[in-house]
């Protein structure tokens, strides 16, 4: 392996607000102040891209740098002095954050992040308001609408901030490269890339841009999702399709499943796929079915759980008893729990009395 | 899995065959992309399709379909005959190595050319490139197992993996990707005809007296080998099986040569089927009983890599819905009470008393007292338990409390002791094209679809990205064909006939048509061929001859 070992890294001094701190060597400043609980703030960065570095909010001064630097892009030097929080940085700031939101629209009680949104953090942190905008005198242009790189996503320019996680995470957790910046200037937005070289990039609709968004430019394309951030409960466990076994969180209101979440750990490091992360609506879907079904003359009729259930004891006994037990076959289920295969065979052998008991392994 | 998808990161060469694994498996697919893209590890790509991994390969070998076991040989015979296999693994962990040596004495690469029609010198390459890996790591799946000689392929790829010393360490092994989310907990529960939860024969004496005992039921546990879900289907129309009861499956729609099963399912004395939706199966039933799908409840999955994980509940199954755990300890009451029922009837009827029959325990307050339960009477579960499992899975066997899991198996011995080479003969596939079904048919999932559907094609956002089946067909054969992208074509099998529209597509190899099992309308499955692997008795859903006909506009 190319890594080098924490072991073999040199060790350095870093002054951070005038506190003095032990880092590693190849550490940016943003690693040593977020290893030390120093906040500075970010937007673009993000723990699982690369450094980005185009959102400015991260701005520090350095000692004997004339400008002030990106502390996620910069790299810690022996003795190097870090100021994170100067009068002179945080007007720096604000005017970034102004900027920002000369396109990005400040209707937050219509966003569905409301309440869970890091802009919106930052806006009240460095009291940005409406008013403010005015003395600018700028009326933001807004590009022609266009189709996103997937059918299920939907890409809202004005929220775009153009930070750039999106193009960086098609790349570096999907493998895939689908989406790019495309125009200039006040034009500039987020597209499906055309050609790469010889070949055409093709979207896998995984969500990961839209997951990593931190401004919901990227939403769910079939509709705005159900529920604030304070009443949506999110609920971690293991995604119900392939063997790959990719942990997740289930976002519920009341009894409606209104989206899927990463959540970090397990196989898939907080990645998902198409099925993973859009493969929900199935849950909550008007088909499902709510109530046991007896045929009776070629037709079904509702019933209760007694009844159902006493009919199916009877019948397996009516048939246990004139052909014996193996006359009885049973299908387990690949979709249930290790808990129900394990009582359900419980059930065929230890009160049935065969083994005529399977899955659907071989399909 | 023998061995960790994490392991993916440490691996120098990656074999993959049979298996689509950027569409039926992404995560794991885009994690081979990035060994591959950013660690430089060598790709090994065999598949008669231009899957989408084969534009990240540094090799492809495109062998004819079903002939495994002759590329699979033949990869064994130029490593022998290079030099290039492991004598240290070999001679202390193997055993059979000089019939296994014998029987691959034919499989020169000239001669597994004329089988597979891979070119000599590739399957030279590929060869020396796995067997000169310090680490190698095998990736299958249903490509290779869904075959008549699907056991005899897997064989193979676990003799290519000794004979090269890849398993038994970290980042190699002979890695079966599963398909469904807890396709692997099934089977370690002992959801199998011939096997107890632990993969514990039910033909031991000794295994069996255990779990009478665990159980404390009344009832004697069978030392029969019972049916295999493909054994079913026949037995029910021979007239030895009259009921059925079937959770969370669909055969009518899965299951190979599919007429067949819904005539079987058609002839059923007594039918239950419990699920989430009404399935095609559903149709058939007599009782439907509606359960929980996984955000209802509470439990644990399996996943491909034996990792045992929490589901947890999130919301309140619709209606009256319930978790499918409450619903067997439902009905083993239900049953239980049927059954005391008839015998106090007896009793009075014969003047004698009445005697009770106590079918075992099934008062379980949550899941985690069954988990508990089927921990400690499943030896590689043994030590787990919901509180381990909280903060992450832990892969078995874990057979004590303080067992941190087991990443990669065969470590220092095989389970059964030395890794046995198996001495395997080629024979094809079952059915092969001719004059009149001139075309294979394989199948297999695409990215946005999940099995027969049931879930994904009610996914909104899903189903829009893929609506309909479209039977992919190679532009070369499409051109023959006067064949274009949106025709209707009529495919017919020796078993049935399905109409569906046509993919013109590189993606599938000359010769052959591939369709998914995903689109009730287009049920696919009333063609394959229910040739079955004699030991696995899995059907050959991977090759069976078809003819094309292009209907009309």
């Amino acid at each position: 392996m190319a890594a080098t070992r924490r072991s073999e890294t040199k060790t350095i001094t870093v002054f951070m607000d005038g506190t003095r701190l032990t880092a590693r060597e190849g550490q940016t400043i943003l690693d040593v102040a977020r290893e030390h609980g120093i906040r500075i703030p970010t937007l673009c960065y993000h723990e699982k891209l690369k450094p980005i570095g185009s959102c400015r909010l991260c701005i520090v001064e350095v000692e004997g740098s004339a400008t002030p630097v990106a502390a996620c892009t910069t790299a810690v030097s022996d003795g190097m002095m870090v100021r994170t929080h100067t009068p002179e940085l945080v007007e720096l700031r604000r005017e970034t954050l102004k900027l920002i939101f000369l396109k990005h629209p400040m209707n937050c009680p219509a966003c569905e992040i409301n309440g869970n949104c890091q802009l919106q953090d930052l806006a009240h942190e460095y009291d940005i308001n409406h008013l403010d905008l005015h003395t600018y005198n700028i009326r933001p242009v807004e590009p022609e609408p266009e189709p996103y790189a997937t059918p299920l996503i939907q890409y809202h320019p004005r929220r775009c901030i153009l930070c750039g996680r999106c193009v960086q995470a098609c790349v570096e957790i999907t493998e895939v490269g689908a989406i790019n910046f495309k125009g200039r200037g006040a034009l500039t937005r987020i597209a499906p890339v055309e050609r790469m070289g010889a070949i055409k990039p093709q979207c896998v609709s995984c969500g990961e841009c839209m997951a990593i968004c931190p401004v919901n430019a990227l939403t769910e394309a079939l509709g705005k999702k159900r529920g604030k951030a304070w009443e949506t409960r999110k609920v971690k466990t293991t995604c119900t399709y392939c063997g790959c076994g990719c942990q997740l969180e289930l976002n519920a209101v009341g009894d409606t499943v209104t989206g899927v979440t990463p959540t970090e750990g397990g196989v898939n490091r907080g990645a998902l796929c198409s099925k993973g992360r859009f493969g929900y609506d199935f849950i909550n879907h008007p088909d499902r079915l709510k109530t046991p079904l007896i045929r009776e003359n070629g037709t079904w009729r509702e019933a209760n759980w007694d009844e159902a259930l006493a009919l199916v004891a009877e019948r397996l006994a009516d048939i246990r008893s004139e052909s014996g037990a193996d006359a009885i076959g049973a299908l387990a289920s690949a979709r249930c729990t290790n808990e129900e295969n394990y009582l359900f065979q419980k059930f065929v052998r230890g009160v049935l009395g065969t083994n005529n008991v399977d899955h659907c392994a071989r399909l | 899995m023998t061995n960790s998808v994490a392991e993916i990161e440490e691996t120098d060469v990656i074999l993959i065959t049979g298996s689509n694994t950027s569409e039926a498996h992404p995560i794991i697919g885009r994690m081979i992309k990035r060994a591959v893209d950013r660690r430089r590890a060598k790709l090994i790509v065999v598949d008669p399709r231009k899957v989408p991994m084969v534009s990240f390969a540094n090799i492809w070998l495109r062998p004819r379909p079903g002939t495994d076991v002759a590329w699979i040989n033949g990869l064994c015979h130029v490593i022998l005959e290079e030099g290039l296999w492991d004598r240290d693994f070999v001679t202390q962990r193997t055993e059979g190595f000089e019939a296994f040596r014998e029987s691959l004495k034919a499989f020169t690469p000239e001669y597994v050319e004329q089988l597979s029609g891979i070119p000599a010198e590739d399957l030279r390459r590929a060869a020396r490139l796995y067997a000169g890996a310090s680490k190698a790591m095998v990736f299958y799946a249903m490509g290779i197992t869904q075959h008549a000689h699907g056991t005899d392929n897997v064989k193979a790829l676990a003799n290519l993996v000794m004979l090269c010393g890849q398993v038994g360490r970290e980042g190699t092994g002979l890695n079966p990707l599963r398909g469904q989310n807890n396709v692997q907990g099934a089977c370690d529960m002992g959801a199998l005809p011939n096997v107890l939860p632990g993969y514990q024969p039910v033909t031991d004496e000794e295994v069996l007296a255990r779990f009478q005992a665990e159980w404390a039921t009344g009832v004697r546990l069978s030392n029969k080998v019972g049916m295999a879900v493909t054994d079913m289907f026949p037995a029910v129309l021979a007239g030895g099986l009259r009921a059925m009861y079937i959770v969370g499956e669909n055969p009518a729609l899965s299951d190979a040569n599919v007429s067949h099963v819904r005539e079987a399912l058609e002839a059923l004395d007594f039918l239950v089927v419990q699920d989430i939706f009404f399935t095609e199966t559903a149709a058939y039933a007599d009782v439907v009983l509606p359960g929980a799908c996984f955000a209802e409840k509470d439990g644990t999955f399996t996943n491909t890599e034996r990792r045992v994980q929490r589901v947890r509940k999130a919301i309140d199954p619709p209606g009256r819905a319930r978790a499918d755990w409450e619903i067997f300890c439902r009905l083993a009451k239900a049953f239980s009470q049927e059954i005391n029922k008839r015998s106090a009837v007896a009793a009075v009827a014969n003047g004698s008393a009445p005697r009770g029959r106590d079918l075992g325990y099934w008062d379980y307050g949550d899941p985690s007292e069954i988990f508990d339960e089927l921990a400690a009477v499943t030896p590689i579960y043994e030590g787990l338990s919901y509180k381990r499992l909280d903060r992450a899975g832990i892969q078995w066997p874990c057979p004590s409390r303080h067992h941190p899991g087991t990443p990669f198996l065969h470590k220092d011995r095989f389970a059964r002791g030395r890794g046995k080479f198996h001495a395997l003969t080629y024979q094809g596939p079952a059915e092969l094209p001719d004059a009149e079904y001139p075309f294979y048919l394989s199948t297999g999932r695409i990215r946005y679809h999940y099995h027969t559907g049931t879930m994904t094609r009610r996914c909104r956002g899903l189903d829009r990205l893929a609506p309909t089946e479209r039977i992919q067909m190679h532009p070369e054969d499409a051109d023959r064909l006067g064949i274009h992208t949106g025709d209707r074509v009529r495919v017919v099998s020796r078993r049935g006939q399905v109409e569906a529209e046509v993919l013109v597509s590189d993606n599938t190899a000359p010769g052959m048509v591939f369709a998914t099992f995903h689109f009730a309308e287009v049920p696919v499955n009333v063609l394959t061929s229910d040739a079955l692997d004699a030991v696995s008795k899995i059907p050959e859903f991977k090759v069976c001859a078809v003819r094309v006909e292009k209907l009309a506009a």
